[in-house]
Protein backbone atom coordinates (compact mmCIF):
# COMPACT_ATOMS: atom_id res chain seq x y z
CA UNK A 1 0.00 0.00 0.00
CA UNK A 2 1.35 3.23 -0.95
CA UNK A 3 1.32 6.60 1.19
CA UNK A 4 -0.11 9.17 -1.02
CA UNK A 5 0.99 12.65 -0.40
CA UNK A 6 -0.82 15.61 -1.56
CA UNK A 7 1.91 18.41 -2.53
CA UNK A 8 -0.48 21.84 -2.17
CA UNK A 9 -1.15 25.54 -1.36
CA UNK A 10 -3.89 27.13 -2.67
CA UNK A 11 -1.55 30.41 -4.23
CA UNK A 12 0.72 29.85 -7.93
CA UNK A 13 3.96 30.21 -7.53
CA UNK A 14 4.92 28.92 -3.77
CA UNK A 15 7.21 26.45 -5.20
CA UNK A 16 4.75 23.51 -5.24
CA UNK A 17 6.37 21.89 -8.10
CA UNK A 18 9.94 22.32 -7.13
CA UNK A 19 8.90 21.30 -3.49
CA UNK A 20 6.97 17.89 -5.10
CA UNK A 21 10.11 17.45 -7.57
CA UNK A 22 12.66 18.10 -4.52
CA UNK A 23 10.86 15.61 -2.15
CA UNK A 24 9.95 13.23 -4.60
CA UNK A 25 13.69 12.88 -5.30
CA UNK A 26 14.70 12.52 -1.82
CA UNK A 27 11.80 10.07 -1.37
CA UNK A 28 13.55 7.98 -3.82
CA UNK A 29 17.04 8.73 -2.97
CA UNK A 30 16.07 7.06 0.07
CA UNK A 31 15.56 3.84 -1.83
CA UNK A 32 11.57 4.33 -1.30
CA UNK A 33 9.80 3.54 -5.00
CA UNK A 34 8.10 7.38 -5.55
CA UNK A 35 6.16 8.55 -8.29
CA UNK A 36 5.41 12.18 -8.62
CA UNK A 37 1.85 13.01 -10.49
CA UNK A 38 1.63 15.90 -11.91
CA UNK A 39 -2.63 17.00 -11.32
CA UNK A 40 -1.87 20.42 -13.09
CA UNK A 41 -3.97 19.40 -16.63
CA UNK A 42 -3.14 22.08 -19.15
CA UNK A 43 -0.32 23.31 -18.01
CA UNK A 44 1.93 20.73 -17.32
CA UNK A 45 5.55 21.72 -16.11
CA UNK A 46 7.18 18.81 -13.31
CA UNK A 47 8.05 17.69 -16.66
CA UNK A 48 10.15 20.09 -17.65
CA UNK A 49 11.07 20.47 -13.63
CA UNK A 50 12.14 17.39 -13.61
CA UNK A 51 14.22 17.07 -17.23
CA UNK A 52 11.91 14.91 -18.98
CA UNK A 53 10.05 17.46 -21.43
CA UNK A 54 10.82 15.68 -24.38
CA UNK A 55 10.66 11.93 -22.95
CA UNK A 56 6.28 12.59 -22.96
CA UNK A 57 4.52 10.43 -25.12
CA UNK A 58 1.36 9.53 -23.34
CA UNK A 59 0.29 11.69 -19.99
CA UNK A 60 -2.40 11.01 -16.84
CA UNK A 61 -5.32 11.78 -18.54
CA UNK A 62 -4.57 8.86 -21.39
CA UNK A 63 -4.31 6.56 -18.70
CA UNK A 64 -7.76 8.09 -17.48
CA UNK A 65 -8.64 7.40 -21.09
CA UNK A 66 -7.50 4.30 -21.27
CA UNK A 67 -5.89 5.12 -24.50
CA UNK A 68 -2.65 4.06 -22.85
CA UNK A 69 -1.49 1.72 -20.01
CA UNK A 70 0.36 3.03 -16.82
CA UNK A 71 3.19 1.68 -17.83
CA UNK A 72 3.53 3.36 -20.89
CA UNK A 73 2.69 6.49 -19.29
CA UNK A 74 4.72 6.16 -16.72
CA UNK A 75 8.86 8.22 -17.34
CA UNK A 76 11.75 6.56 -15.20
CA UNK A 77 13.64 9.08 -13.68
CA UNK A 78 17.27 8.66 -15.61
CA UNK A 79 19.25 9.85 -12.58
CA UNK A 80 17.80 8.50 -9.13
CA UNK A 81 16.93 4.80 -9.19
CA UNK A 82 13.20 3.93 -7.80
CA UNK A 83 11.89 7.54 -9.04
CA UNK A 84 9.00 8.13 -11.76
CA UNK A 85 6.99 10.55 -13.32
CA UNK A 86 3.26 10.92 -14.19
CA UNK A 87 3.08 14.05 -16.56
CA UNK A 88 -0.02 15.73 -17.01
CA UNK A 89 -1.61 16.06 -20.24
CA UNK A 90 -0.71 19.45 -22.03
CA UNK A 91 -3.78 19.42 -24.67
CA UNK A 92 -6.90 18.00 -22.76
CA UNK A 93 -9.49 20.41 -20.74
CA UNK A 94 -9.14 20.48 -16.69
CA UNK A 95 -12.58 18.71 -16.47
CA UNK A 96 -10.56 15.52 -17.92
CA UNK A 97 -9.75 14.70 -14.69
CA UNK A 98 -12.78 12.44 -12.57
CA UNK A 99 -12.88 11.19 -9.28
CA UNK A 100 -13.74 7.37 -10.52
CA UNK A 101 -10.58 8.09 -12.84
CA UNK A 102 -8.02 9.46 -10.78
CA UNK A 103 -9.32 6.56 -7.99
CA UNK A 104 -8.72 3.78 -10.30
CA UNK A 105 -5.11 5.05 -11.27
CA UNK A 106 -3.84 5.69 -7.77
CA UNK A 107 -5.11 2.37 -6.79
CA UNK A 108 -3.15 0.70 -9.42
CA UNK A 109 -0.07 2.69 -8.46
CA UNK A 110 -0.98 1.99 -4.69
CA UNK A 111 -0.01 -1.36 -5.73
CA UNK A 112 3.82 -1.31 -6.63
CA UNK A 113 4.77 2.29 -5.39
CA UNK A 114 5.50 3.28 -1.63
CA UNK A 115 4.84 6.90 -2.04
CA UNK A 116 2.44 8.50 -4.67
CA UNK A 117 2.83 12.54 -4.98
CA UNK A 118 -0.17 14.49 -6.07
CA UNK A 119 1.45 17.91 -7.57
CA UNK A 120 -1.84 19.82 -6.92
CA UNK A 121 -2.56 22.73 -9.69
CA UNK A 122 -2.65 26.26 -7.52
CA UNK A 123 -6.70 27.04 -6.95
CA UNK A 124 -9.08 25.44 -5.34
CA UNK A 125 -10.58 24.04 -8.41
CA UNK A 126 -11.60 20.44 -9.54
CA UNK A 127 -7.74 19.31 -9.97
CA UNK A 128 -6.70 21.02 -6.85
CA UNK A 129 -9.31 19.10 -5.56
CA UNK A 130 -8.90 15.78 -7.10
CA UNK A 131 -5.04 15.99 -5.82
CA UNK A 132 -6.06 16.28 -2.17
CA UNK A 133 -9.35 14.28 -2.30
CA UNK A 134 -7.40 10.46 -1.56
CA UNK A 135 -4.47 12.09 0.43
CA UNK A 136 -3.46 10.78 3.12
CA UNK A 137 -0.46 13.36 4.16
CA UNK A 138 -0.51 16.90 2.42
CA UNK A 139 2.76 19.12 2.28
CA UNK A 140 0.95 22.95 2.47
CA UNK A 141 3.71 25.02 0.72
CA UNK A 142 3.98 28.47 2.15
CA UNK A 143 6.00 31.85 1.46
CA UNK A 144 6.18 33.84 4.60
CA UNK A 145 3.46 36.67 3.03
CA UNK A 146 -0.01 37.10 3.74
CA UNK A 147 -1.62 35.84 0.40
CA UNK A 148 0.03 32.83 0.66
CA UNK A 149 -0.64 31.74 4.45
CA UNK A 150 -4.43 32.99 3.77
CA UNK A 151 -4.43 30.21 1.00
CA UNK A 152 -3.18 28.14 2.70
CA UNK A 153 -5.39 28.10 5.95
CA UNK A 154 -8.28 27.79 3.21
CA UNK A 155 -6.77 24.49 1.78
CA UNK A 156 -6.06 23.35 5.75
CA UNK A 157 -9.79 24.16 5.44
CA UNK A 158 -10.50 22.05 2.75
CA UNK A 159 -8.20 18.92 3.48
CA UNK A 160 -10.09 18.78 7.15
CA UNK A 161 -13.60 19.14 5.59
CA UNK A 162 -13.52 17.94 1.87
CA UNK A 163 -10.82 14.76 1.50
CA UNK A 164 -12.16 10.74 1.67
CA UNK A 165 -10.63 10.59 5.34
CA UNK A 166 -12.04 13.74 6.12
CA UNK A 167 -16.00 12.33 4.22
CA UNK A 168 -15.30 8.49 5.59
CA UNK A 169 -14.62 9.91 9.12
CA UNK A 170 -11.45 8.52 9.11
CA UNK A 171 -7.67 9.43 10.49
CA UNK A 172 -7.66 13.10 9.35
CA UNK A 173 -5.02 13.86 6.72
CA UNK A 174 -1.69 14.22 8.25
CA UNK A 175 -0.68 18.14 7.50
CA UNK A 176 3.04 19.24 7.32
CA UNK A 177 4.13 23.12 6.80
CA UNK A 178 6.96 23.49 4.04
CA UNK A 179 7.79 27.41 4.76
CA UNK A 180 9.91 28.10 1.29
CA UNK A 181 11.47 31.47 0.11
CA UNK A 182 12.43 32.22 3.72
CA UNK A 183 15.06 34.68 3.68
CA UNK A 184 16.07 34.96 7.41
CA UNK A 185 18.04 38.91 7.00
CA UNK A 186 14.49 40.07 6.30
CA UNK A 187 12.77 38.29 8.91
CA UNK A 188 15.54 39.57 11.75
CA UNK A 189 14.61 42.97 9.82
CA UNK A 190 11.05 42.66 11.08
CA UNK A 191 9.91 42.44 7.25
CA UNK A 192 9.20 39.14 6.77
CA UNK A 193 6.91 36.91 8.58
CA UNK A 194 9.03 34.55 11.18
CA UNK A 195 8.45 30.81 11.34
CA UNK A 196 6.55 31.38 14.14
CA UNK A 197 4.26 34.15 12.91
CA UNK A 198 3.26 31.49 10.17
CA UNK A 199 3.08 28.44 12.81
CA UNK A 200 0.96 30.51 14.80
CA UNK A 201 -1.76 31.21 12.24
CA UNK A 202 -1.99 27.84 10.93
CA UNK A 203 -1.50 25.78 13.58
CA UNK A 204 0.02 22.69 11.57
CA UNK A 205 3.21 20.94 12.19
CA UNK A 206 6.16 21.82 10.60
CA UNK A 207 8.09 19.56 7.85
CA UNK A 208 10.93 22.21 6.98
CA UNK A 209 12.01 25.48 5.77
CA UNK A 210 13.69 25.94 2.80
CA UNK A 211 16.12 29.61 2.58
CA UNK A 212 14.99 31.89 -0.75
CA UNK A 213 17.99 30.54 -3.04
CA UNK A 214 19.19 31.55 -6.11
CA UNK A 215 20.05 27.28 -6.59
CA UNK A 216 16.17 26.86 -7.03
CA UNK A 217 15.92 28.94 -10.40
CA UNK A 218 19.34 27.31 -11.64
CA UNK A 219 17.70 24.28 -10.74
CA UNK A 220 14.73 24.94 -12.25
CA UNK A 221 16.97 26.09 -15.33
CA UNK A 222 18.81 22.76 -16.02
CA UNK A 223 15.85 20.50 -15.01
CA UNK A 224 17.60 19.31 -12.12
CA UNK A 225 16.05 19.16 -9.06
CA UNK A 226 17.85 21.36 -6.44
CA UNK A 227 17.79 18.48 -3.80
CA UNK A 228 20.63 16.43 -6.37
CA UNK A 229 22.65 19.71 -5.50
CA UNK A 230 24.95 19.24 -2.90
CA UNK A 231 26.31 22.53 -2.36
CA UNK A 232 22.99 24.69 -2.06
CA UNK A 233 21.26 25.57 1.17
CA UNK A 234 18.02 24.95 -0.30
CA UNK A 235 19.03 21.58 -1.80
CA UNK A 236 20.26 20.36 1.65
CA UNK A 237 16.97 21.50 3.37
CA UNK A 238 14.37 19.95 1.09
CA UNK A 239 16.81 16.78 2.30
CA UNK A 240 16.11 17.33 5.94
CA UNK A 241 12.59 17.87 5.01
CA UNK A 242 12.58 14.31 3.81
CA UNK A 243 14.33 12.69 6.42
CA UNK A 244 11.99 14.48 8.77
CA UNK A 245 8.86 13.23 6.51
CA UNK A 246 10.07 9.89 6.99
CA UNK A 247 10.71 9.61 10.51
CA UNK A 248 13.92 11.17 11.58
CA UNK A 249 14.30 14.17 13.78
CA UNK A 250 16.45 16.52 12.24
CA UNK A 251 17.41 20.31 13.37
CA UNK A 252 16.34 22.78 11.04
CA UNK A 253 18.98 24.23 9.60
CA UNK A 254 19.72 27.85 7.47
CA UNK A 255 16.82 29.86 9.17
CA UNK A 256 19.29 32.01 11.04
CA UNK A 257 20.50 35.04 9.14
CA UNK A 258 24.42 34.75 8.27
CA UNK A 259 27.09 35.73 10.32
CA UNK A 260 28.32 39.05 8.37
CA UNK A 261 32.29 40.10 8.95
CA UNK A 262 32.88 43.71 10.44
CA UNK A 263 34.15 44.90 7.01
CA UNK A 264 31.11 43.41 4.77
CA UNK A 265 28.97 45.22 7.97
CA UNK A 266 30.61 48.57 7.33
CA UNK A 267 30.35 48.32 3.75
CA UNK A 268 26.92 46.84 3.43
CA UNK A 269 26.56 43.41 1.75
CA UNK B 1 21.39 38.46 17.30
CA UNK B 2 24.58 41.16 16.63
CA UNK B 3 22.97 44.49 17.51
CA UNK B 4 24.84 47.14 16.14
CA UNK B 5 24.57 50.78 15.05
CA UNK B 6 24.10 49.75 11.72
CA UNK B 7 20.93 47.52 12.84
CA UNK B 8 19.50 50.55 14.70
CA UNK B 9 19.32 52.87 12.07
CA UNK B 10 18.02 50.03 9.76
CA UNK B 11 15.20 49.05 12.52
CA UNK B 12 13.95 52.32 12.09
CA UNK B 13 10.94 51.00 9.99
CA UNK B 14 10.40 48.06 11.62
CA UNK B 15 6.85 46.22 11.74
CA UNK B 16 5.76 45.32 8.51
CA UNK B 17 5.70 41.72 9.57
CA UNK B 18 3.81 42.26 12.59
CA UNK B 19 1.25 44.53 10.37
CA UNK B 20 1.17 41.14 8.29
CA UNK B 21 0.62 38.82 11.56
CA UNK B 22 -2.22 40.89 12.90
CA UNK B 23 -3.84 41.52 9.65
CA UNK B 24 -3.35 37.84 8.70
CA UNK B 25 -4.75 36.92 12.50
CA UNK B 26 -7.93 38.93 12.10
CA UNK B 27 -9.01 37.51 8.41
CA UNK B 28 -8.06 33.92 8.76
CA UNK B 29 -10.28 33.79 12.18
CA UNK B 30 -13.05 35.24 10.14
CA UNK B 31 -12.89 32.95 7.23
CA UNK B 32 -12.36 29.64 9.65
CA UNK B 33 -16.11 30.71 11.48
CA UNK B 34 -17.65 31.17 7.80
CA UNK B 35 -16.16 27.98 6.97
CA UNK B 36 -17.57 26.06 9.64
CA UNK B 37 -20.86 27.04 9.19
CA UNK B 38 -23.31 24.83 7.89
CA UNK B 39 -24.40 25.92 3.93
CA UNK B 40 -27.65 27.00 4.32
CA UNK B 41 -26.58 29.62 6.53
CA UNK B 42 -26.22 32.46 3.70
CA UNK B 43 -29.71 31.75 2.52
CA UNK B 44 -31.46 31.70 5.36
CA UNK B 45 -29.86 35.46 6.41
CA UNK B 46 -31.40 36.31 3.16
CA UNK B 47 -34.99 34.96 3.62
CA UNK B 48 -34.81 36.53 7.37
CA UNK B 49 -34.16 40.19 5.55
CA UNK B 50 -36.54 39.35 3.06
CA UNK B 51 -39.42 38.80 5.84
CA UNK B 52 -37.68 41.60 8.11
CA UNK B 53 -38.06 43.98 4.75
CA UNK B 54 -41.67 43.80 4.47
CA UNK B 55 -41.79 45.97 7.89
CA UNK B 56 -38.90 47.33 8.62
CA UNK B 57 -36.07 48.85 6.72
CA UNK B 58 -32.88 46.69 6.74
CA UNK B 59 -29.32 45.86 5.58
CA UNK B 60 -27.59 43.04 5.48
CA UNK B 61 -25.27 44.56 7.65
CA UNK B 62 -27.73 44.43 10.46
CA UNK B 63 -28.26 41.00 10.51
CA UNK B 64 -25.92 38.54 12.24
CA UNK B 65 -26.65 35.11 12.68
CA UNK B 66 -24.62 32.15 13.64
CA UNK B 67 -24.91 28.51 14.96
CA UNK B 68 -22.64 27.59 17.71
CA UNK B 69 -22.04 23.65 18.23
CA UNK B 70 -21.72 22.48 21.80
CA UNK B 71 -21.45 18.89 23.81
CA UNK B 72 -25.19 17.34 22.21
CA UNK B 73 -27.12 20.72 21.62
CA UNK B 74 -26.70 23.29 18.76
CA UNK B 75 -27.56 26.86 18.97
CA UNK B 76 -28.69 29.25 16.61
CA UNK B 77 -28.28 33.04 17.60
CA UNK B 78 -29.63 35.78 15.10
CA UNK B 79 -29.05 39.15 16.22
CA UNK B 80 -31.06 42.18 14.04
CA UNK B 81 -30.05 45.54 14.85
CA UNK B 82 -33.08 48.06 13.62
CA UNK B 83 -32.93 51.32 13.07
CA UNK B 84 -33.38 53.77 15.65
CA UNK B 85 -36.93 55.35 15.86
Amino acid sequence: MAKIIVITSGKGGVGKTTSAAAIGTGLAQQGHKTVIIDFDVGLRNLDLIMDCERRVVYDFVNVIEKDATLNQALIKDKRVENLFILPASQTKDKDALTLEGVERILAELSESFDFILCDSPAGIEQGAYLALYFADAAVIVTNPEVSSVRDSDRIIGLLQSKSRRAEKGEAPVEEHLLLTRYNPERVENGEMLSIEDVKDILAIPLLGVIPESESVLAASNKGIPVILNDDSNAGKAYADAVSRFLGEEVKHRFIEPEKKSLLRRVFGR
Amino acid sequence: MNVSIFNYFRSRDKGSASIAKERLQIVVAHERKQRNQPDFIPQLKRDILDVIAKYVQVDQEDISVSLDKSDNCSILELNVTLPSA
